[in-house]
C-alpha cells in the first residue's frame, strides 16, 4: 500500500508508469522498482523457488532476491528488487510452469522428504534410465528463458583513472571520500543505488559536500564487479563497464542484512528489516499493517520508528537476547509494544499466500508458547560485511567474537576498508572510520598525511551468533536461492562434507545467483556448530567475482576482432577476391571469374602464371629488418642454415626452428649491406616470430638491432615467362641480376627492393615497396601485363604452383613435432655451425632412427573416383604409417600430386604406397621426386 | 521418483553414514602414500585397494576432497586426441567413465552430449580430418562433418560467427561427454575409504626422504610416515614436489580459467569448442553455461582471475551466441596446469626408486581420471609402467621420444 509523501522518496508521483506482471496490469511512479511498485499494489509473491516452487516475496530489497527473479520479455532473470520500472514492461516470474498462480511445480514442496540433501547423486543413474531422467531435469531446471531473437548488444566500455577509488557511498563512504578528496586526491565514489547515503536514506548532510566536491566523481547505479590486480576494478555501469584504476581502493561496501533461521522463514511478508525500510523511505510504500520484529541488535530499535511512522503497527518485539540494554527496553516502553526478550520464532504460519502468524518460544524451550496475528515480520538479527572485493584484493580476513563477524585483519598495500564491513556498525562511528580511512587511502597516494582518527568500538554486538531456530518438520531455509534448509546442511555434515568448501559443493549452498550473500553466514555456524569448531577456525569460502553478475553484453564490448588488410586490399575487392582467414588477415584465395566455377577460375590463374604472367600480394608475410656488426651473427643463430657467408646483395632460403628442433617457421633472407639484413617469415607466424627474436635478442645481447616491417611494407610476386619484360619497362633495375639474387631500385617510380625468387616455379621477382605506394605499384604493373594476360592469382593458385614445385608450407606440411630432416630439409641445416636455435635437439634426434619422411607423391594416371584429401592417411599391414599433407590435381601434370609422410622405410622413389579415404576404401599412390615440374629448376632461371 | 529415495522421506533420521571416514592420526608407516586427494590420487587409492588389494594407503591431501583441478574444469570428456597412444590411453578412459556410476553408487551425471571441435579455417578443417581419422582407425567415432551437422545439433548458432569467423566444418565425437566433476572425488573417495584407505584432509607434504635412490618416507605437517612408495598426483604443484625428490622435468605451471553463467532454461545440448575463438561451453543440468577458453599465455602459480579472461570470452560466446547479450555472467575462477613441451602427460616410474609421477596433466586431466587411476595403480603396485603410459614416461624428453598432442595445433595460414 502506497504511503503519503515521505521526505526521502525515490519516486516522482507526477510519473505514474503502467506495467504488467504475470498477465495483470499494475501501475507504479518512476523511480520506483519492480518490486517495489507490486508491493504498492498489494502483490506480495513475487515468485517461486528454484526445487520446491514455494511462494517467495521480497527478502532484501537490495538487490540479492533471487526469488524473485522475473522474465521481461527477452531478458531472463531481471532482479525485481533492483530493476528500474518503466513504463509498458510485461513481467512474469521464472521457473513456473504455467503460471504463477497455478504452478505446476507446487507439488514438489510436498516431495521435499524425498529430496534430501544431494538426493541427484543418490538415485537416477541406473544406466538405462539415466538420460531419461536427465531430460526430466533438464526440462525443470534452469531460471529465465533465453529469447533467441535477441540481437547482439555492442556496448561501449571506458577506461577511468583515480587515485582513490571508494566503493559503498554509504556514511562510512562518503566519510572516506570527502575526507581524501579534502586532502587533494581524485576521487571515484560508486554505490550501486540510484541515490547517495545507503542506509541514512538520504539524511546524511554529507551527500551534498560530496556532491560538489570538485576532486570527487560520483558513478551511481553502478557497481564494483570484482577486485583484480594491481587496484583494477570494473566498475558495472546501466549501460557500460568502466574499468577504473585506483591507486588505492577504499571498500565501504557495508554488510548485508541476514534473515533469522526458523520454520517457514520464507513466506511472503517475511522480510529484512532493512528491506522494510527501503520500501517505506525510498518508495512509500507500507509492507505490512501489523509485525512482528525479530531482533537482537540496536539496528532493530533504530528501526521501530520508520516503521510506526509509516502507520505499523508493531505487535511484538521478539529479541533473541535475554539482555535487552535498558534504552532499548525504555524506547519500547515509550511506544507500548511488548518485548519478549530471549525469545525466538519458531515457526511461521501461512494464510496461503503470505505470513498469518508466527508462533513464539523462549529460545531453547521446549513447546512453543504463543502465537501471535501479523501479516509481516520484520527481522533484524545481524549482519555479514559485504566483502568479495577485499578477499579478492588478497585481505586476510578473521573472524571478530566481538561483532560475531569476519573483520579485515590484514589488509593489502592500498586497500583499506570501513564501516560495517569492517565491523563497525553505530552510525556515529561509521562517520569516523570512514574518515579515517579515507585520510589514510590519500595519504597512501601521497596526498597529506594521515588523520589520527579515534574510531570507538561497537559497544554491543550487532549480530547475533546462532540466529537458528530447529524444527523437526524443516522448512526452514539457510540458502534462499537453492531452498536449503537446516537439515540439508546437517545432512551433508553427517555424510562427510564437514569442511565449508566440501559442504558448499556437495549441498549447493551459495552456489545460487546471490552467491551466498544471505546464506553463507548461517552455513558456516551450522558447520560450525556441528564440528564443534569456532566460525574462525571453519573459515569461509573463496569469493570469487563477480559482486552480482554481469550481463555478458558488458564484458564483450563492442569485441574487438582486429583484421588486417594489405594496401591493395581495394584492388583485389574490384577484381572479385573471395576472402579467406589468413592469421589475422584477409587474403584473396582467388578472384571470382563470372559463370565461371572456383575450379576453373583457380585453374586460369594457374594458366596465367605458367604460360604468362600473374601478379600475387604476398603483403601479409612478416618483414623484418636487421641491422648492425653482429646482425649475421644474429641470423645464424636462429636460423638452421649459415648466413656469415652470405654475399650483399644475395638471397637464401631460411628456416627456423624451436629449441625442440621442430620446424617453426620460413622465409628468405636477403643481404642488403654487411651489417644489414632483410628477411621475411610466415605471414601468420609474422608477430610470434618477432617477439621470439626480440626475445633472443634480449637474452644474448648482440650488437645489433631488429624492426618489424610487417605492416609498413607492401610486397607482391610478379612471377611468368612474360615478367621480366613487363616489368622491365617500369623499373631502372638492370633485371639481368642472378636467380636468388636481390637489387634495391625503383619500380613505376617507387623505391623498392626486388628479390629474385622461385616459389611458383617461373622467372618471378618479389617486389617490396613501401605500404603507402603498394596500391600504386600493383596498378603500375597490373597496367603494363594487361596486353600480356596478366592476371592476379590468389593463395590457392599459389599452393597449387608451389606443389608442383615441391615446396612446403610451414604448418601444413609441417606439424608441432616435424624436424627439418623429416621435411626433407636436411640441406638446409648447418650442424657445424657453432650455436642455433635447436641445435642440440637436432644432434640428439640425429643418432636415432627417423621415424617418418616427407615424400612426393603421384596417384597413377589412370585414378578414378575420389582423389585422398589433406590428412587421410597412410595405411601399411593395416597400421597407420603416415598421412597425406597437400594433395591438388596439377594441370601441368594432369595427375593428382601431393606430399605426404610415409614411414621411413617407405620413401624410396618408385614405392607404391595406400591411402585410406575417408569412407575407408584404399587410393594406390607412387613415391615420386620432387619437383614434379620443371625438375630442373629451368624456368624460374630464366623465362621460357 | 525413484524408490531409492524412499527410505529418506520414511526414516526420521538422516539414513546416510559418512562418505569419507574421519581419521584423527597419520599411522607411522603405509605401503603407499598418495599426495593428492584430486580426482586422480583418489581414483588410484581406489583401483590400487580394489584391484591389487593394497589397502594400507593414505592420501595425503592439503586443502580439502577435489579442490584442485577436479573442482575447476570444464568437465568434458572425450578421446578425439591425435596421436595413436592418447587416443588408446582416452579410449579407455571413456570406457571406464561409462561404468563409474554404478561402480560407485552414486550419479556422477555423466551426460552423453555429443562434442563438436568447430573449424574456421581450412587449416582446422585439416586437423579435423587428421583426428577423426586416427580415431576411427581405433575405432572411436569421430567425423569430419559440414555446418549444416552442426547447425542441427544447435540449431540457435551463428554459423557466421559474427561475421569474421564462419564455420566452414567440425570434427564430431558422438562420444563425448560431461560429468559432475566433484562428484568423481568423492565417488572414488568414498569407494576407496569403503576398501580401507584412508583419506587425510589438511595434511601438507613438507618434503620427502629419499636415501640411497629410494623413497623412505614422508614429512608432513602433522609428522612424518615411513613408506618405500609415493605416487605424486599434484597437478599445478608437480614441479615443487619433483624438487623434494631432485627431479628436473619440462614442466610449468599456467593458469587455466573458466566462468559460468546464472542459470537459465537449458538449450544448449552438444558440447562445442572453437579453437579460433577459444570457447569451450556446454549447459549443465542446472542450466548454467560453464565456459572456458585457452591457457594465459604466462607463467603464474596462482589461481587468481583475471578481468580480460571474462571479456574475451564474452565477445567470442556473442560471436557465436548473439542472443547470449542479456545472459549474464555469474562466477568466475582459475586453476593451475601442468604444461610439458609436447602436451602430452607425464606418468609412471621415475629416477627415484619408489617415487611415481602422475603429473603433466595440462588442460586435460579430468577426462583421463579414471584411466589414469588404473594405470598408475597397476604401475605402483607392480613397480612396472602399465602398458598404455608407457609413451609418457619422464625419459621421453631425455631420449627425444615426444607423443605430440600439440601435433594438432596446426598453424595456419
Amino acid at each position: 500500500m502506497r504511503l503519503p509523501p515521505q521526505s526521502s522518496e525515490w519516486i516522482t508521483r507526477s510519473k505514474p508508469l503502467r506495467f504488467r506482471f504475470e498477465g495483470r496490469a499494475y501501475a507504479g511512479f518512476e523511480g520506483d522498482s519492480v518490486a517495489s511498485a507490486l508491493a504498492a499494489s498489494g502483490v506480495s509473491v513475487l515468485g517461486h523457488s528454484f526445487k520446491y516452487h514455494r511462494p517467495r516475496g521480497i527478502l532484501s530489497a537490495a538487490n540479492h532476491d533471487v526469488n524473485a527473479l522475473m522474465q521481461a520479455g527477452g531478458t531472463p532473470n531481471v532482479r525485481a528488487d533492483a530493476m528500474p520500472l518503466a513504463e509498458g514492461m510485461a513481467l512474469t516470474a521464472v521457473n513456473t510452469f504455467g503460471t504463477l498462480e497455478r504452478d505446476a511445480g507446487r507439488f514438489l514442496s510436498g516431495f521435499a522428504r524425498f529430496l534430501p540433501v544431494g538426493f541427484y547423486y543418490k538415485a537416477f543413474h541406473s544406466k538405462r534410465l539415466f538420460p531419461l531422467w536427465e531430460r526430466m531435469f533438464r526440462a525443470m531446471t534452469g531460471l529465465g528463458r533465453v529469447d533467441f531473437a535477441t540481437p547482439r548488444l555492442r556496448t561501449p566500455k571506458r577506461y577511468g583513472f583515480c587515485e582513490v577509488l571508494v566503493v559503498g557511498a554509504g556514511p562510512s563512504g562518503l566519510s572516506a571520500a570527502l575526507a581524501a578528496a579534502e586532502q587533494g586526491a581524485e576521487v571515484v565514489l560508486v554505490d550501486e543505488q540510484a541515490r547517495l547515503g545507503g542506509s541514512t536514506h538520504g539524511a546524511s548532510d554529507l551527500i551534498d559536500q560530496v556532491t560538489a566536491h570538485p576532486r570527487i566523481r560520483v558513478f551511481t547505479e553502478t557497481f564494483a564487479a570484482g577486485y583484480y590486480a594491481d587496484h583494477w576494478v570494473p566498475l558495472v555501469e546501466p549501460n557500460r563497464i568502466t574499468k577504473m584504476r585506483a591507486r588505492a581502493v577504499v571498500v565501504a561496501a557495508g554488510a548485508y542484512e541476514q534473515p533469522a533461521v526458523f520454520r517457514y522463514n520464507d513466506l511472503p511478508g517475511i522480510m529484512l528489516a532493512s528491506a522494510a525500510q527501503r520500501l517505506i523511505r525510498r518508495y512509500a510504500v507500507r509492507p505490512a499493517q501489523r509485525v512482528v520484529v525479530l531482533a537482537a541488535n540496536a539496528d532493530a530499535y533504530r528501526a521501530l520508528q520508520d516503521f510506526i511512522d509509516a502507520g505499523i503497527e508493531v505487535a511484538a518485539m521478539i529479541d533473541l537476547r535475554d539482555a535487552v540494554p535498558a534504552d532499548q527496553q525504555s524506547m519500547l516502553a515509550a511506544l507500548h509494544i511488548p518485548l519478549h526478550a530471549g525469545h525466538c520464532i519458531v515457526e511461521a504460519i501461512s494464510s496461503g499466500k503470505r505470513v498469518a502468524a508466527v508462533r513464539i518460544a523462549a529460545v531453547g524451550a521446549a513447546t512453543p508458547a504463543t502465537n501471535i496475528a501479523c501479516d509481516g515480520v520484520f527481522m533484524s538479527v545481524g549482519w555479514a560485511p559485504a566483502a568479495p572485493l577485499l578477499y579478492q584484493a588478497g585481505t586476510k580476513m578473521r573472524y571478530d567474537e566481538g561483532v560475531h563477524q569476519f573483520v579485515p585483519d590484514t589488509l593489502p598495500d592500498g586497500v583499506f576498508a570501513c564501516g560495517r564491513v569492517n565491523g563497525i556498525h553505530t552510525p556515529a562511528a561509521r562517520l569516523l572510520d570512514g574518515e579515517r580511512a579515507g585520510s589514510a587511502a590519500a595519504a597512501h597516494c601521497g596526498f597529506g598525511t594521515m588523520k589520527a582518527v579515534s574510531v570507538p568500538a561497537e559497544a554491543e554486538s550487532p549480530t547475533h551468533p546462532w540466529p537458528i531456530v530447529s524444527h523437526p518438520k524443516g522448512k526452514n531455509f539457510i540458502d534462499f536461492d537453492e531452498d536449503l534448509q537446516l537439515a540439508d546442511l546437517e545432512n551433508a555434515i553427517q555424510e562427510g562434507f564437514d569442511n565449508i568448501e566440501l559442504m558448499k559443493r556437495y549441498s549447493t549452498v551459495g552456489m545460487g545467483p546471490s552467491q551466498g550473500k544471505h546464506s553463507n553466514m548461517n552455513a558456516l555456524r551450522v558447520l560450525a556448530r556441528a564440528t564443534g569448531s569456532t566460525p574462525g577456525e571453519v573459515g569461509t569460502t573463496t569469493a570469487r567475482p563477480f559482486f552480482h553478475p554481469v550481463l555478458m553484453s558488458h564484458l564483450a564490448g563492442r569485441g574487438f576482432t582486429p583484421e588486417r588488410r594489405t594496401p591493395m586490399h581495394p584492388r583485389h575487392e574490384a577484381a572479385g577476391a573471395v576472402w579467406m582467414p589468413a592469421g589475422v588477415w584477409q587474403r584473396p584465395e582467388y578472384y571470382a571469374v563470372a559463370w565461371q566455377s572456383r575450379a576453373a577460375c583457380i585453374e586460369g590463374e594457374v594458366l596465367a602464371v605458367r604460360q604468362g604472367i600473374g601478379l600475387i600480394d604476398v603483403g601479409t608475410l612478416g618483414k623484418l629488418e636487421i641491422r648492425g656488426p653482429q646482425a649475421a651473427e644474429f641470423l645464424e643463430r636462429v636460423y638452421i642454415s649459415k648466413y656469415v657467408g652470405l654475399k650483399v646483395g644475395m638471397t637464401r632460403y631460411a628456416v627456423m626452428c624451436d629449441e625442440s628442433g621442430v620446424v617453426i617457421d620460413d622465409g628468405v633472407v636477403a643481404r642488403l649491406a654487411d651489417d644489414h639484413f632483410y628477411f621475411t617469415t610466415t605471414t601468420s607466424g609474422a608477430a610470434l616470430i618477432y617477439r621470439e627474436l626480440s626475445r633472443w635478442n634480449t637474452l644474448w645481447k648482440l650488437d645489433c638491432g631488429l624492426v618489424n616491417l610487417t605492416g609498413a611494407m607492401a610486397a607482391m610476386n610478379l612471377a611468368g615467362p612474360k615478367a621480366k619484360s613487363v616489368l622491365a619497362g617500369l623499373t631502372d633495375v638492370d633485371l639481368s641480376f642472378p636467380y636468388l639474387a636481390v637489387r634495391e631500385g625503383s619500380v613505376a617510380g617507387v623505391p623498392a627492393r626486388l628479390l629474385r625468387v622461385g616459389f611458383v616455379g617461373e622467372w618471378g621477382v618479389e617486389i617490396h615497396v613501401p605500404a603507402e605506394h603498394g596500391a600504386a605499384v600493383w596498378d603500375a604493373l597490373m597496367e603494363a601485363g594487361k596486353p600480356h594476360g596478366i592476371r592476379p592469382f590468389g593463395v590457392e593458385a599459389q599452393r597449387l604452383l608451389r606443389l608442383e614445385k615441391g615446396h612446403i608450407i610451414i604448418g601444413q606440411d609441417t606439424d608441432g613435432l616435424t624436424t627439418p630432416g623429416e621435411a626433407a630439409l636436411d640441406w638446409a641445416v648447418k650442424m657445424d655451425k657453432a650455436l642455433f636455435v635447436g641445435q642440440r635437439s637436432l644432434q640428439a634426434i640425429a643418432g636415432k632412427p627417423r621415424r617418418q619422411q616427407l615424400i612426393g607423391f603421384m596417384l597413377p594416371a589412370d585414378h578414378a573416383g575420389d582423389a585422398p584429401k589433406e590428412c587421410h592417411l597412410v595405411i601399411e599391414n593395416g597400421e597407420i604409417a603416415g598421412r597425406v599433407t597437400s594433395i591438388a590435381w596439377s594441370p601441368a601434370l594432369a595427375r593428382h600430386i601431393g606430399l605426404a609422410y610415409v614411414r621411413s622405410d617407405m620413401a624410396t622413389e618408385g614405392q607404391v604406397f595406400s591411402i585410406r579415404l575417408s569412407d575407408g576404401s584404399m587410393v594406390m599412390a607412387n613415391v615420386v621426386k620432387t619437383p614434379f615440374y620443371d625438375p630442373d629448376n629451368l624456368r624460374q632461371k630464366e623465362p621460357a | 521418483m525413484p524408490w531409492r529415495l524412499l527410505r529418506f522421506a520414511l526414516s526420521d533420521k538422516h539414513p546416510e553414514p559418512r562418505m569419507f571416514t574421519r581419521h584423527d592420526q597419520l599411522k607411522p608407516a603405509y605401503d603407499v602414500v598418495i599426495i593428492g586427494g584430486g580426482g586422480h590420487g583418489l581414483a588410484a587409492a581406489y583401483y590400487l585397494a580394489r584391484d591389487h588389494g593394497i589397502t594400507n594407503v593414505c592420501v595425503l591431501e592439503k586443502g580439502y576432497l577435489g579442490g584442485g583441478n577436479t573442482g575447476r574444469n570444464t568437465t568434458i570428456i572425450r578421446s578425439n586426441y591425435l596421436t595413436p597412444e592418447g587416443v588408446k590411453f582416452y579410449d579407455e578412459s571413456v570406457r571406464l567413465w561409462q561404468d563409474l556410476s554404478t561402480d560407485f553408487d552414486l550419479n556422477l551425471f555423466y551426460s552423453n552430449r555429443g562434442h563438436f571441435t568447430l573449424a574456421h579455417t581450412d587449416a582446422a578443417l585439416r586437423t579435423s580430418r587428421w583426428r577423426a581419422e586416427v580415431n576411427k582407425h581405433f575405432g572411436i567415432e569421430s567425423e569430419v562433418v559440414g555446418p549444416e551437422v552442426v547447425k542441427k545439433a544447435a540449431p540457435m548458432i551463428d554459423l557466421s560467427c559474427g561475421g569474421h569467423a564462419p564455420i566452414l566444418g567440425a570434427l564430431y565425437h558422438a562420444p563425448g561427454a560431461v560429468a559432475r566433476h566433484d562428484a568423481v572425488a568423492w565417488g572414488y573417495g568414498r569407494g576407496a575409504d569403503m576398501r580401507g584407505v584412508e583419506i587425510h584432509q589438511r595434511t601438507e607434504v613438507l618434503g620427502i626422504d629419499v636415501a640411497g635412490g629410494k623413497v623412505t618416507g614422508v614429512q608432513t605437517n602433522r609428522g612424518r610416515i615411513a613408506t618405500n612408495k609415493v605416487l605424486c598426483a599434484v597437478a599445478g604443484s608437480t614441479p615443487r614436489l619433483l624438487d623434494m625428490v631432485g627431479i628436473r622435468s619440462p614442466i610449468t605451471i599456467h593458469p587455466l580459467q573458466a566462468m559460468v553463467s546464472e542459470p537459465v532454461k537449458p538449450w544448449l545440448d552438444p558440447i562445442l569448442v572453437s579453437g579460433s575463438l577459444h570457447v569451450y561451453i556446454s549447459q549443465s543440468a542446472r542450466g548454467e553455461l560453464i565456459m572456458g577458453a585457452s591457457l594465459d599465455p604466462y607463467e603464474v602459480q596462482s589461481t587468481r582471475s583475471t578481468l580480460d579472461f571474462p571479456e574475451g570470452l564474452s565477445a567470442h560466446m556473442l560471436d557465436m551466441f548473439p542472443f547470449l547479450s542479456n545472459v549474464k555472467v555469474m562466477r568466475q575462477w582459475a586453476g593451475m596446469a601442468d604444461m610439458t613441451p609436447d602436451f602430452a602427460p607425464i606418468m609412471g616410474r621415475t629416477p627415484v626408486e619408489g617415487f611415481y609421477l602422475d603429473g603433466g596433466w595440462g588442460t586435460w586431466g579430468f577426462k583421463a581420471t579414471p584411466v589414469c587411476g588404473k594405470t598408475m595403480s597397476y604401475t605402483v603396485a607392480n613397480d612396472r609402467n602399465h602398458e598404455l603410459i608407457t609413451g609418457f614416461t619422464l625419459d621421453r624428453f631425455r631420449n627425444f621420444e615426444l607423443t605430440g598432442e600439440k601435433g594438432a595445433a596446426s598453424v595456419g595460414h
